[in-house]
């Protein structure tokens, strides 16, 4: 009996002498890959982080509440024909760039002048109309493309070559 | 045994019988598809929005200076109006797609009034100078420039043998929506792709009072162009370069 006995302690003593060994073992690794990381202490280390989350989230903070304030978000004028986009709003929201630079080789190097992803159904589409019911160019800044562009601050160059307004002659004259 | 191998092969013969019958009629189906597509492109004149310009297409003007009266500029102003070639008083440096040249002999002082412009050649020297690609030609002939790859450098116009060309000085504003004009780019006659695309003659060829420019496709035995082009004489400008004009003329 005390023979069993003197055997159950032995091997508790041995497993708790290998649990502390093999913490130790953890507690340097970590103390260890810490140091490696930065030289500096770790209690510093931890200071700095906490602060600068807590600037983030009283600047996150600041600027939302001047966002209710009144900051200018884009106004998106409405499709005059009042359906849904070419595309799902979302993939045009990040995709138009990629259709229109598509449809602009497609149609000066092919021919193909399918008008679903050019850059005329844009401002044909989503005409904004100013004094005398006259569609606005895109000096205008309530014009189609410049209510996001300016809030994303992304110069676009299309407009330096290309018309900003719906219309242009219409000139008759079958091929014989 | 032999009987099991007598089965397979006749199994086999089956199949073979099979798949050539299937072939073939499979082939006939094509056959008729393609008949009635060949069909319908040849009655439908017009060139659907979706379909690329095709290189078996060669547009080309054949242009009979005899018809040219003298002072009369209606396919220059015809230009002008359709793309907006606005001048700003500064005749060097215009835009100008098209111009009147008079042709004076020496000898009997005979002239000759003709409309000049891109000639759209087959082997196009501005093409093979441009640096960036901007220049090309398209598959139907039509040799344009993309001005969202033109840089301005201008070599084009240099190597162009009739100054068909023009460079663009000036901020331009009320561009036609479809006729794209910026400052810094090159550009020129564009044989009015864009009619052309919709299956309608060029802004000149249509102002043309005495109907001196024929325009239509070259490639096309039976169109008017080809057919005149085969019984009428007719030059090329500068025929001794060898460049293959999409741009003829007679009386000259």
């Amino acid at each position: 009996m005390s023979r069993h006995r003197s055997a159950c302690f032995l091997a508790a003593c041995n497993t708790i002498k290998r649990s502390v060994i093999n913490a130790k073992d953890t507690e340097m690794q970590s103390t260890q890959s810490l140091y490696c990381f930065s030289l500096r202490p770790l209690r510093l280390r931890e200071l700095c982080v906490r602060c600068s989350v807590i600037t983030g989230a009283l600047v996150l903070m600041f600027f939302s509440f001047t966002a209710a304030a009144g900051v200018p978000v884009p106004d998106i004028p409405d499709a005059i024909k009042g359906e849904q986009c070419v595309e799902e709003t979302g993939f045009m929201r990040r995709n138009h760039m990629k259709l229109l630079s598509h449809q602009r080789d497609d149609t000066v190097h092919l021919g193909i002048r399918t008008q679903k992803h050019s850059l005329k159904n844009c401002f044909t589409c989503h005409v904004v109309t100013g004094a005398n019911n006259q569609p606005v160019t895109v000096k205008d800044p309530r014009h189609f493309c410049r209510e996001c562009h300016d809030y994303a601050a992304v110069q676009i160059d299309c407009f330096q070559c290309h018309t900003s307004v719906p219309g242009g002659r219409k000139t008759t004259g079958a091929r014989p | 045994m032999s009987n099991e191998q007598d089965n397979t092969q006749n199994k086999q013969r089956i199949d073979r019988y099979r798949r050539k019958l299937l072939g073939g009629s499979a082939a006939l189906a094509g056959a008729a598809a393609l008949g009635s597509g060949v069909f319908f492109t040849s009655i439908a004149r017009a060139k659907p929005d979706a379909e690329p310009a095709s290189s078996e297409v060669r547009w080309g003007f054949l242009i009979d200076t005899n018809k040219c009266a003298d002072n009369c500029d209606k396919c220059v102003t015809a230009c002008n109006d359709e793309f907006n070639l606005t001048g700003f008083g500064r005749p060097e440096t215009d835009a100008q797609w098209i111009r009147t040249v008079t042709l004076r002999d020496k000898k009997t002082g005979h002239t000759t009034r003709l409309p000049l412009m891109c000639q759209h050649c087959a082997y196009p020297p501005c093409v093979d100078v441009c640096p960036t690609g901007a220049s090309f030609k398209r598959p139907d002939g039509i040799v344009l420039v993309d001005k969202h790859i033109c840089i301005g450098c201008r070599y084009c116009m240099m190597a162009c043998p009739y100054k068909a060309r023009s460079f663009v000085h000036e901020t331009i504003e009320n561009q036609k929506e479809y006729g794209p004009r910026g400052k810094g780019t090159v550009e020129s006659c564009t044989l009015c792709a864009h009619r052309v695309d919709k299956d309608r003659i060029p802004a000149c060829a249509e102002a043309c009072p005495e109907k001196a420019i024929l325009f239509g496709n070259m490639n096309d035995a039976g169109s008017e162009i080809a057919q005149r082009m085969a019984s009428e004489a007719s030059t090329e400008i500068r025929g001794d370069l060898r460049l293959n004009l999409g741009v003829r003329y007679q009386g000259i």
